[in-house]
């Protein structure tokens, strides 16, 4: 047979090309119950984590409801309002957190025409935005958890923090990411990075000052003198290290400011 | 040495991938700032590598000439796509470790090189054998960076710190330069020079 002839070519690609979409198809559909639940357990065994819970993948659903009182959606304005925070897909919401950023930028230069329409803009974007907050009880004390959601070098980071009482004190941070550098900017994910959180304070009096990640190696932000709201960053990884300062401070987290603010004591 | 054999053991040193055919150079630069990414980014090029070398070698006098290369890629995306699923649904941890690196298999030049040069022409058993020596000798020197830029770039070997505290307290400090990806290339550079000098069969007249 002429394996050269034009005819053969095409139905030789095309019968390989149906017969490998076939099987990669069954193989996805076949496997994605089982990927859909390691990514919900991933997620309990994260926000555990943030507040000192060490879940394997076996008693995960158990620790977490048992642990896990309470679960809601509040909005930029701090009030509670209906559904469930685990339900919530983070990927939109940073989406509108990023725009939000975007016209807050956008608002500073505008003139003020234009400060009319982007802030009708922004109310609108606003009023959409859900914030997922998650409240735990641990041997008599009450944390709550926020996630986060914002940009490193090459895709998305997210992470949790759990704050104490006085809405004031990290408790506990956990981070991920889809895709960092293994070993730079992948590093967020380790424990050296988000335990130092532990104990640092995102307000200075009434003012949200945020975590700062200092450059410099071991003990930057001892040397920066920044022990109350720095953390060390994370050498060769610093687009990831400034990415993840900014969902802090800027790109999502400041957006809980409001119900924050409302519950501080 | 049989046959077989020397298909095991060639790519290991006279014929490495990396350092004599210098193919998966990108890769070793990107994987081996620490050592566990490194391993089990060998063991996945391994294992497509050995796969996709066999499925060519079955289809290789039914392939078209003119659409060779656009079959055999077809074939290795489709491996790295299954090695993903099913990393992802059985042993999510590694996938997460991995994260890019699985999809950047597909790029991996060692692939298509091994593909063109002895699958299309070898018998499928042969072409599985050339596939896990090859993807031995690329494990070897990609494990030997890793180990170098690990314990000079962190301090540690497979995350556990070797260099002792007491070491960084009278002043010692991690080398930043060698976690940054040109160390990795010197690195490479300084295995070639040595294999090159020590292999009477490397050394080139003239």
């Amino acid at each position: 047979m002429n394996t050269n002839s034009n005819l053969y070519t095409f139905l030789y690609a095309s019968i390989l090309v149906i017969i490998v979409a076939a099987i990669l198809a069954f193989t996805a559909v076949t496997l994605q119950p089982l990927q859909k639940k390691n990514i919900r357990v991933e997620k309990m065994q994260n926000i555990l984590k943030s507040v000192g819970i060490d879940a394997t993948v076996e008693n995960a659903e158990e620790l977490y409801s048992k642990n896990i009182k309470q679960d809601m959606i509040v909005n930029t304005s701090g009030e509670k309002t209906e559904g469930k925070g685990f339900d919530v897909n983070m990927k939109k919401e940073g989406k509108t957190a990023l725009k939000i950023k975007a016209i807050n930028i956008k608002l500073l230069k505008a003139n003020k025409a234009e400060k009319k329409v982007l802030n009708t803009e922004l109310t609108d974007l606003k009023s959409k935005l859900k914030l997922p907050v998650y409240v735990c009880e641990k041997e008599g004390k009450t944390f709550y958890i926020f996630p986060q959601r914002g940009k490193g070098l090459w895709g998305p980071i997210w992470g949790y923090i759990s704050l104490e009482e006085d809405f004031n004190t990290i408790n506990g941070a956990v981070f991920d990411h889809k895709g960092e550098t293994p070993g730079l900017g992948a590093e967020i994910a380790q424990s050296w990075f988000s335990d130092p959180f532990k104990g640092k304070t995102i307000f200075e009096g009434d003012e949200f000052v945020s975590i700062t990640a200092h450059k410099g190696g071991k003990d930057a932000a001892k040397l920066a003198g920044d022990l109350k709201h720095g953390v060390d960053a994370i050498s060769g990884g610093t687009i990831t290290s400034k990415g993840l300062e900014a969902m802090i401070k800027e790109d999502w987290f400041f957006n809980y400011g409001s119900y924050i603010k409302k519950n501080k004591k | 040495m049989s046959k077989n054999s020397k298909l095991i053991t060639g790519p290991i040193n006279l014929n490495n991938p990396i350092t004599v055919q210098v193919l998966g150079i990108c890769s070793a630069l990107a994987v081996t700032v620490k050592v566990e990414p490194a391993v089990v980014m060998s063991i996945s090029v391994t294992f497509v590598l050995a796969f996709a070398n066999v499925l060519i070698s079955l289809m290789r006098n039914t392939i078209p000439s003119r659409i060779r290369i656009i079959v055999q890629l077809v074939i290795i995306a489709f491996l790295v796509i299954v090695v993903d699923q099913v990393l992802k649904a059985f042993a999510y941890d590694v996938s997460k470790q991995l994260s890019v690196f699985v999809g950047l298999i597909i790029t991996n030049c060692i692939l298509m090189g091994r593909l063109e040069a002895f699958a299309l022409g070898n018998k499928p058993f042969d072409s599985f054998l050339d596939g896990i020596g090859n993807g031995a000798g690329y494990a070897i020197i990609l494990i030997i960076v890793a180990v170098f830029r690990e314990f000079f770039g962190s301090g540690s070997i497979w995350n556990f710190k070797i260099i002792p505290q007491s070491f960084y307290d009278a002043g010692f400090m991690d080398n930043g330069f060698v976690i940054l990806p040109p160390m990795a290339l010197i690195v490479v550079g300084i295995i070639i020079w040595i294999q090159r000098a020590r292999t009477k069969e490397l050394i080139e007249e003239n």
